[in-house]
């Protein structure tokens, strides 16, 4: 497995991770106050840079353990790169279209913040998948 | 999802032709990973032509001896 192969993996682990934790607490915090009033920017923005910092620290453990012969991305690894963020970019579009409009019909900003911060990690989830598909079964881009 | 390239190579015939080259070396070479020479070996990745070239050069041999793009392909 390639380095940059590696730090998809550990990129897609992390976000699922601070993604759940976020819920949980979140969701946790629901069952006594309405929904549309929980506190949620500091756990959005912990479980955020948790996921940075753990992607970080993940990547460094998993090169600990199995050293990679060459630490360098090469074309085919941006190619994938590339592929994957082009493939998974609809994600990014329908958050922030959902967000624009649920703007304009002025509901809660939790909801607006939310939808924004799942519109991101589905971007990241469905990027990490495309990439890691294109990995182990083959990537021809010019076909 | 992407299909694997119906281009095909002799790219593990020519490095055991070369003093049994490792895909390590030959990636040492052209400057990728080892990764990349298996999935191109595989035919899971369609090399760039200035890739086919310099993986050819490394072979001292025409790019046609490397690689093939088969009739009606």
């Amino acid at each position: 497995m390639s380095y940059e192969e590696k730090g998809t993996w550990v990129y897609l682990v992390t976000c699922v991770a601070a993604y759940g934790v976020y819920l949980a607490i979140v969701i946790g915090r629901a069952a006594h106050t309405p929904v549309a009033q929980v506190p949620y920017v500091a756990v959005l923005l912990w479980t955020t840079g948790a996921s940075i910092a753990g992607s970080i620290a993940g990547r460094v453990l998993v090169e600990t353990a199995s050293p990679s012969g060459r630490r360098r991305s090469d074309v085919r690894d941006r190619e994938i790169s590339r592929f994957g963020e082009h493939a998974s970019r609809w994600f990014i579009v329908a958050g922030a279209g959902a967000a624009l409009i649920m703007a304009m019909a002025r509901w809660d900003y939790f909801w607006i913040a939310n939808v924004i911060y799942l519109g991101f990690v589905l971007w990241a989830v469905a990027g990490s998948a495309v990439k890691l598909l294109a990995y182990h079964r083959g990537l021809s881009p010019a076909r | 999802m992407t299909k694997p390239t119906r281009i095909t190579n002799s790219i593990r015939a020519l490095r055991f032709a070369h003093g049994e080259m490792t895909q390590a070396q030959l990636a040492e070479q052209v400057g990728v990973t080892r990764q990349t020479i298996i999935a191109i070996e595989q035919g899971r990745y369609s090399p760039s032509l200035e890739m086919a070239f310099q993986i050819a050069r490394v072979f001292s041999v025409p790019l046609d001896e490397v690689f093939a793009y088969p009739d009606g392909a």
